[in-house]
């Protein structure tokens, strides 16, 4: 079985991320990218499947510059076996950038395909789900446990108040929450090895899709600040302000 | 213009958050329909069609639908779309998984987590963990999103009668099954609905060493939270979490003990309207959020705040 993990380069997640002075986006000139860690999930997850033996081939998939190529290298570094880098500018939407992936999956024909559940940059959560849509096969999002059986999965999915478990047909999506794996760091002979794996290069025209969106950025601010308040001496203060100053108890 | 918004409930209850996610449909303004795709799920039927705000309560009672597939109730909403000009669910997994379904089958693209309704087409959402705020307009025929519950005050529960029709339509893809599902019982409040909440981080030691905070909670009536470093840890469950990559809660007080204050748990609570930090670090990050700081042993002060209340 082939899997297919899509990846996306992000700023690194111990960044501090600033809001341009025009408001016009968050400044990311000069600021340290790497790939989203809910991506990183995702390429171990896949590898962990190659090693035992349920998967024989990771491909990673990514949708944007050149400069993505960076982190889908890393991707190969940690133990997938190819790369294809779709060919457009940076910052598509989910819908366009769901088309695309939907088109590699097409000509890939993989089992499985693994998404990060969200990226720490637009924060959307919505890619894995639009490409099952796209590809009318089912989802199994928030994963922290995915276990494959013939052509079916059982996906254990992180919800709110617990834990649900789904089984589903493959070919089937997997997004990743981050309970899922603890993923590994890439070796030195690794990085060496990954420079020389294949990475090819496909364009939206190639594959029939026409990127455009009806969502436009107006603006960016920075969230309304939160001003440092007193410290109290002691227990008897805290409880005291609390019931006379703040009212809450 | 039409809203048509997701109930969120368990078949047998219509969830809280419902009310908050109906109160942002009102700020766009126009006709609120609210849709009930479930299982056996009359008595939340029931209660929604009580509720002042909505016009129309659609009901989808089918084995289809019991536990809220995507693959399943996304066709059923596509089926819906056409006659409305905005679909709203809650920033909750369930709708989480289900609207950017819904969304792709639809072609547009979907809003995640607005928390603020500038206009019928514009609005703004949280980015960067928070650390940004965008102000998004979308051109799309059917502005599909998702909102943050804490955003927006609830709307009256009771007191309306709307209308209830019945959808007879079967969506059942057939791709997917549920299994099982293990859903921690609490005696306490839910996190995002309590209107105190008592957070344990790193600093907490251990999972038995919660204890002492649920008894502070249950003197409070609060709900217990935790920061992404307790649940890493492994002392409790991550249902408990608060933060980015978590809950969102923005409870009228919020006590946050051994907590530093990374921008990821932050992100989950900064919203709430009195903020307490017990920590024996005194630069630590909490604090620069805290309307009231005690540096202090939480060993010490904890069972001591217990006994004061």
């Amino acid at each position: 079985m082939k899997v297919l993990v899509a990846v996306k380069r992000v700023i690194d997640y111990n960044v501090k991320v600033r809001v341009k002075a025009d408001n016009s986006d968050v400044d990311l000139a000069n600021v340290k990218m790497a790939l989203n860690p809910f991506c990183e999930i995702a390429i171990e997850e896949a590898v962990r499947l190659k090693e035992a033996g349920v998967a024989d081939e990771v491909v990673v998939v990514s949708i944007g510059s050149k400069s993505c190529e960076e982190q889908m290298r890393t991707a190969l570094a940690l133990g997938a076996d190819r790369g294809v880098r779709v060919d457009t500018g940076d910052g598509l939407d989910s819908l366009s950038v769901a088309k695309l992936l939907a088109k590699v999956v097409e000509k890939e024909a993989p089992g499985l395909v693994i998404l990060g559940k969200q990226a720490i940059d637009s924060d959307n959560n919505q890619t894995g789900q639009m490409l099952a849509a796209l590809l009318d096969r089912p989802q199994g999002t928030f994963a922290s446990k995915v276990a494959v059986e013939g052509d079916k999965v059982q996906v254990t999915r992180e919800i709110d108040g617990g834990l649900q478990t789904v089984e589903l047909l493959m070919p089937a999506i997997v997004t990743t929450d981050l309970r899922l794996n603890e993923p590994r760091y890439a070796s030195l002979p690794n990085i060496m090895k990954a420079k020389r794996k294949p990475l090819d290069l496909l364009t939206p025209d190639e594959l029939g899709v026409a990127v455009s969106s009806n969502l436009t950025l107006l603006s960016v601010e920075p969230p309304a600040e939160r001003q440092a308040g007193i410290k109290v001496s002691s227990v008897d203060e805290l409880v005291e302000k609390l019931r006379n100053e703040a009212k809450v108890i | 213009m039409t809203i048509l918004v997701i109930a969120e409930h368990d078949n047998n209850e219509l969830k809280p958050v419902t009310l908050n996610t109906l109160s942002a449909a009102q700020a766009i303004g126009g006709d609120i329909h609210l849709l009930v795709a479930g299982s056996g799920c009359q008595s939340v039927a029931d209660a929604a069609a009580q509720i002042p705000a909505v016009a129309q309560v659609l009901v989808a009672d089918n084995d289809a639908y019991e536990h809220q597939l995507a693959e399943n109730v996304s066709k059923l909403v596509q089926g819906l779309a056409a006659s409305y000009s905005h679909i709203l669910g809650s920033s909750t997994t369930t709708a989480k998984n289900l609207l950017p379904r819904v969304a792709a089958l639809l072609d547009v693209n979907q809003i995640s987590d607005v928390m603020a309704i500038e206009s019928a087409d514009t609005f703004k959402r949280p980015i960067y963990a928070g650390n940004a705020i965008a102000t998004v307009q979308s051109a799309d025929a059917i502005k599909v999103m998702t909102v943050r519950g804490t955003a927006f005050d609830p709307v009256e529960g009771a007191g309306g009668s709307a209308e209830v029709v019945s959808l007879s339509e079967v969506c059942d893809a057939g791709s997917s099954r549920f299994i099982n599902e293990e859903i921690a019982v609490s005696e306490r409040p839910e996190l995002t609905a309590a209107s105190i909440v008592v957070s344990g981080g790193r600093g907490m030691g251990n999972g038995e060493n919660f204890e002492l905070l649920n008894k502070v909670a249950d003197k409070l009536g609060a709900a217990v939270g935790a920061s992404r470093a307790a649940v890493d840890a492994g002392f409790v469950p991550n249902d408990m979490q608060v933060g980015q990559t978590g809950k969102m809660v923005a409870p009228d007080l919020y006590i946050a003990v051994g907590i530093s204050g990374a921008i990821q748990h932050l992100a989950g609570m900064k919203d709430s309207k009195i903020i307490v930090a017990i920590n024996k670090d005194e630069d630590a990050p909490i604090f620069q959020v805290a309307d009231y700081g005690l540096v202090a042993d939480l060993f010490e002060a904890v069972p001591e705040l217990e006994g004061k209340l």
